[in-house]
This record gives C-alpha cells, structure tokens and sequence, in this order.
C-alpha cells in the first residue's frame, strides 16, 4: 500500500477550513462553575494562522482545544465547531480518535511531557502513522525519518532511535512538530510552543514552523500571551479576555491600530527597547475572577474609558476597518 | 535612573566605594551519576569560577539561557548551595568564615525573592504569617513582627486588612509574588535577589511588579541582583548585566554598552534574537544555531565556539578569561583580546565596531 505523500497542494481559499459559532464552555462540578469561553465566534482559511493572544484564564488555550474536543470531564461545552467537514462536537469517540492527529493535530508547550518517555522518537512517529494511514511500520519508520529531516533534526537518523530524554530541549520540540505532523494535518494548534525554550532557540522554532507552515499549506492556531511571538507568526489574531475576543483583525491592524483598550494597555505595558528609565504604564488591577465576571464588559472594572453604558451590557463587535473588530462602545 | 548610574560610576572611579556584595571565583560542581563501583568522574559545571561585585545601590542584571548557572549562582551567594570553591563577601566580610559573617547574618542582609511565587509559599500559612515568619525567627516578639509585617504589606500595594488573613491559594499570581517580596523585605535586608520574580506573570501584571520594584528600591535604598532570561525586561531593571554561558560569566559591563555595543558573539546573538515586535519586520533567520550543549561535558577552551561563527583555532586550545575591552566593559572572547593568536571580530550589522 502507498502512503500519501507528506506535501499537500495548496486547495483554493473559498470555503473556511474552520468555523466555530458561539462557543460557550464552563466548567462545572459540585465546588465550581465557572464560565471560561463565553460565546466566541470565528473562521478560519485553509492555509491561515490565527494567534490567540491572551494572559492566563483569558480563556484562549481551551478555545483552541475546543477544536480537538479536548477537554476535561467538568467541561459542559455548547455551539457549533466544524472543522474540514466534520462536526467536531457531535462526532463520536472513535471518529473523534480517526480525526486527532489527522485532520487538527496539536503540539504543547512542554515536549517532555506530550512525549512517551519509554518509547524512541522513531517508533512515537511510527505508531500515529501505522493507527491513520494503515502503513506498514517499515513505510511508517521511512516516514518518520523523512519528517525528522523535514523539521531539520541534525543526524535525523540517529534520533529516531533516541528516547526523548537523550534530546536537548530545542530538538524535544522540533521533534514533537514532527510527530504532530506526522499525517499531514489540515490544521495545526500549537499551544504556546515556545514559551519554554530560550531566545536563541525559540527564535529557530518560530521560523521552523513559518516555513512548515508555508510549505505543507496547513491552517494553524497558535496560542500565545508574546505579542512578539504573534508578530512573527500570525496572519490574524484574536485578543481574548475573560473568555470573550475583545479585538480581532490582521496583525498589522492589531499592532497599528489597537482599538479596545485592553489591547492598547496590553502593547502599552510590554517592556521593549526604548523604555529604559521611564516608569510603565500598566493596566491596573488583576485579571478577572471568571467565576464572578461583571455585568457587561469584563475589562470594565480595569478601564481607563469606562462609561455608564458599559456595565449594560456585553458590548457588541464593532467594526473598525475592513476585518477589524473590537468589542468596546467606543468603537464605531 | 540614568543619574544614579552617573553617581556609581563617578564615585566608583574615585575608589570611593565598597561593593556591598562580591563573588570571588565561585565554583559550583554538581556530581553525576557516581556508584559503589564507579567513582566519580563526571561533574555538571554549574557555575565555574565566576567572579563580579555590586556597588551599594545598584541593580546588577544576569542573563543566560536556561542551564547558564545564573539561578545556580544566586542561590550560591545566599548559601542554599554551598559553593565548592570561591568566597562570597558581604560589605567585604567573607560569608561563613571565622572571622566574616555568619550565613545566618548573611541571610538578614540578603534575602532573594524565588520565580514560582506559589511553591515558595507555605499554603498552611496565611500571608501575615509567611511575612512574620522571618522576624519571629530572628527573634522579633510577635506584636512587633505584626506590625512590621502589615506595614510592608502595604508597602507593596496589599491592603493588610484585606489579605494578611488570607491564604496563598486565594490570591492571584500577581498578589502572591508581591507577598513574596514584601516577606523578603521584613527583615529589612540590603540586597535583594530577583531570581526570574516577574517571569511568570502576565505582562500586564509584570509591569506593577517591576513598577513596584523600582518604588521599593528608591525608598528603601536597596541593591538588587537581578536575575533574567528576558532580555528586555534586564535592560530596563539593570544598571550593569553580566552574560552567562555555561556556566561562565562571558561578559560584563554598563547596561548601555552591553545593549548598544555587545561584544561577546554571544551576547549578539542573544541580543539579536530578541522579537522585534513588529510584523513588517519579522525575523528572516537565526542569529545562532543549534542548542546550548551539554553541561557535562562543555566544549575544550572557549565554550562558545561550537555555535560561533568567528571560532578559530585557538577558540579550541585556550580559555578566554575576562579582559578588559572598553572602561568598565569586559569581555571574555579571543577575538576581543590583543595577541591572543585570533584575527579579530568579523564585521557585524546593527553594531559598529568603534
């Protein structure tokens, strides 16, 4: 039997790879229920990368889940996710295991830990392409050294037989890339992939996965609080807060013109070249207890432009220029 | 700031000052692997021979990659490792020797605030309680701990009567390192070191933290060793950052000379791998290539050289020691040292070579 070869041709840009429609998600036991997305709505191109830019609890590592069903058993989950077709919400179990791995895989931020510590790197790449694609291990092993090569692994052939702790941080997570692109996704998720690593190597990361990005035509998901990193990476973004995208737009229009005030707090309060001995704006206060939102906008209680109207009610997403939106009354 | 530096500089130069701290070859080796029948042969160099002072008043940065030595290093100089080699001085007195300081007097003068604010606190403490802890240690009756405890709270921006009841686990990541500053502050200690203290906060609390870090050390006249893999936020903090590598300090200076003009092809690397923050202008390569190699077994003479586009021969043979390069600014690279037998630095862009 012939396996499909590792390269896709890039298909037309009409239909969303992804859509999801208001997803809600709480989690919800005995002790808690607590809303941690709360209604949020997008599309994503084949061929596209959205980043989720957030702090923690803003809610963006489980939106990216959500796209995997990936979720713990206290998750009460509802809208509509289709991913390439498939509605990824109401499929069940087994469809759900044909469907992780090969149309949305996903690689962590902690390799040590998404990697099998008894088990070599080789026969980790073998085993997801034996269960998808039905190949013989002896295709599945030529695979996995042909994907070491790809996310340029050097000495590819000696690492396949290595175990995960044998590798240095840099190479655990060129290899998990590669076991995540192991059956050729349609969809990445890459859940801060780079926050671990040291500068020197996450720079290497970042252009790896651009150029993977390019070149096998996968639409990819990228969660992260580095608006550095979304500057590299990201054809759109989505800034999150509270479980809500407050702004959205291409990563020029965001970094230009950031028009939700969490946004512009968020650039603002990021230390870069250039402020040396001047005092940091910061946006007050702490991020919000999910459990008690406040009516309204969530950001409110932290805003410098707070009017009467904003405690109302959630403001609606308002327009700023072509694909750019913020959910702020001051906007439009 | 920029004034203060001026004043250390000026005064340091007229052999005015004694640094408040001083690390004199430290040597930190760590054993691997030894068994009854294998002695012991091979060791992790953590720090190896490392050497620097901080001037009273200070803020002196260290960066390094993860396995650098720069969290192995401080917790050297606060003795929660004992160093196998080299002393440390506090106000010239030698820490832990006859005639020096007692590492318990040490510890009232020097007290570090950790990166995971969580696991550094007792959760079966409330917060007066963790910042009470110290005082009551060192003797302070419990009224007066109180109170001291619930006047640095404030100082650091937590209402008394709304956390000192509290618990570690009912607080937010911000709140809680502020408890861990304000608990190393109770004792009123000299210098302070930062061991990655804003690393795991979200960046809009970062700010407030490194906000209020700067506040406390105005008004309290504290001298802190800054320690940080994030580039940006050393150069805004420090007023001198050393380069670690290995295990090495490779480089040192004024925190102006470092950023502007690095010498070390390192320090440029690192430098240059920071995220310039702007989508029109993405990263189009790698500044340096490969991981940091293995700590066990680091390479012969400069242990730069496997990822340094400027090794020669004698990169491999001989170890650079830190030499002078430009006033305060030292560096430790062949290519930067006359008549080391190197042909001297390549031409390098966004740096001119003066």
């Amino acid at each position: 039997m012939q396996i499909s070869p590792l390269k896709q041709t890039l298909p037309s840009a009409e239909t969303p790879l992804v859509t999801v429609e208001d997803l809600r998600v709480r989690f919800r036991s005995r002790d808690f229920n607590v809303p941690v997305v709360n209604g949020v709505s997008f599309s994503l191109g084949k061929g596209e990368v959205l980043c989720l830019l957030g702090e923690s609890g803003s809610g963006k590592s489980v939106t990216m889940r959500a796209l995997m069903r990936l979720f713990p058993s206290t998750a009460v989950v509802s809208g509509k996710i289709n991913v390439d077709g498939h509605d990824i919400l109401g499929l069940s179990r087994s469809k759900l295991r044909a469907i992780r791995g090969a149309v949305v895989s996903m690689i962590f931020q902690e390799p040590m830990t998404s990697l099998d510590p008894v088990f070599t790197i080789g026969s980790q790449i073998a085993e997801s392409v034996m269960f998808h694609e039905g190949a013989s291990r002896r295709q599945a092993e030529l695979r996995a050294l042909e994907l070491l090569e790809l996310v340029q692994v050097p000495s590819a052939k000696r690492r396949l037989i290595a175990y995960p702790h044998e590798l240095s941080g840099g190479l655990r997570q060129r290899a998990m890339i590669a076991l995540a692109l192991a059956c050729r996704p349609k969809l990445l998720l890459a859940d801060e992939p780079t926050t671990a690593l040291d500068a020197t190597v996450q720079i290497q990361i970042l252009l790896l996965l651009r150029e993977l990005q390019h070149e096998l035509g996968m639409a990819t998901i990228f969660v992260t609080h580095d608006l550095g990193v979304a500057c590299e990476v990201a054809d759109r973004v989505a800034v999150m807060y509270a479980g809500r995208f407050v702004e959205q737009g291409s990563i020029t229009q965001v970094m230009d013109n950031p028009s939700h005030p969490y946004t512009q707090g968020l650039l603002r309060s990021t230390v870069h070249e250039g402020v040396r001995g001047v005092r940091l704006e910061t946006i007050p206060g702490s991020p919000p207890d999910l459990a008690e939102l406040p009516a309204g906008c969530s950001f409110a209680p932290r805003c410098g432009f707070v009017r009467p109207d904003c405690t109302m009610a959630v403001p609606h997403d308002a327009t700023v220029g072509q694909g750019h939106s913020a959910r702020c009354v001051l906007v439009g | 700031m920029n004034a203060t530096t001026g004043n250390t500089e000026a005064d340091r130069k007229a052999g005015l000052e004694q640094p408040i701290l001083a690390a004199e070859n430290l040597k930190k080796y760590f054993p691997l692997g030894g068994s009854f029948f294998r002695s012991q042969t091979a060791y992790v160099k953590g720090v190896d021979d490392v050497s620097f002072d901080v001037r009273k008043g200070e803020t002196l940065g260290i960066v390094g990659e993860s396995g650098c030595g720069k969290s192995t290093t401080a917790r050297v100089l606060i003795r929660l490792l004992t160093p196998d080699s080299g002393v440390v001085r506090i106000n010239g007195k030698v820490v832990g020797a006859p005639d020096g300081i007692s590492v318990r007097d040490m510890r009232r003068r020097v007290q570090m605030v950790f990166q995971d604010s969580y696991a550094s606190l007792n959760p079966r403490l409330t917060i007066e309680d963790s910042v009470t802890f110290g005082l009551r240690a060192n003797g302070v009756p419990k009224k007066a701990a109180l109170e001291k405890a619930h006047e640095i709270l404030g100082l650091v921006g937590l209402e008394p009567d709304l956390f000192a009841q509290r618990y570690s686990h009912e607080i937010s990541g911000g709140q809680r390192q502020r408890v861990n500053i304000a608990r190393a502050l109770a004792l009123s200690p000299e210098v302070v070191i930062l061991d990655e203290a804003v690393s795991a906060l979200d960046k809009s609390v970062e700010a407030q933290v490194l906000n209020l870090l700067q506040d406390l050390k105005q008004s309290l006249d504290l001298t802190y060793v800054f320690i940080s893999h994030d580039l940006n936020v050393v150069q805004y903090v420090s007023d001198r950052v050393m380069v670690m590598y290995l295990g090495k300090s490779i480089e040192i200076g004024p925190v102006e000379d470092i950023y502007a003009r690095p010498l070390h092809p390192y320090t440029r690397g690192l430098l240059a791998s920071r995220l310039p923050m702007d989508p029109r202008r993405r990263v189009q390569s790698a500044p340096v290539t490969g991981d940091p190699p293995n700590p066990v077994n680091p390479p012969s003479g400069c242990r730069f050289r496997t990822r340094c586009a400027w090794a020669e021969h004698v990169c491999a043979q001989r170890e650079p020691q830190l030499t002078e390069a430009r006033g305060a600014h030292r560096v430790a690279c062949h290519a930067h040292i006359p008549g080391s037998g190197h042909s001297g630095p390549a031409k390098w862009e966004g740096v001119d070579a003066d």
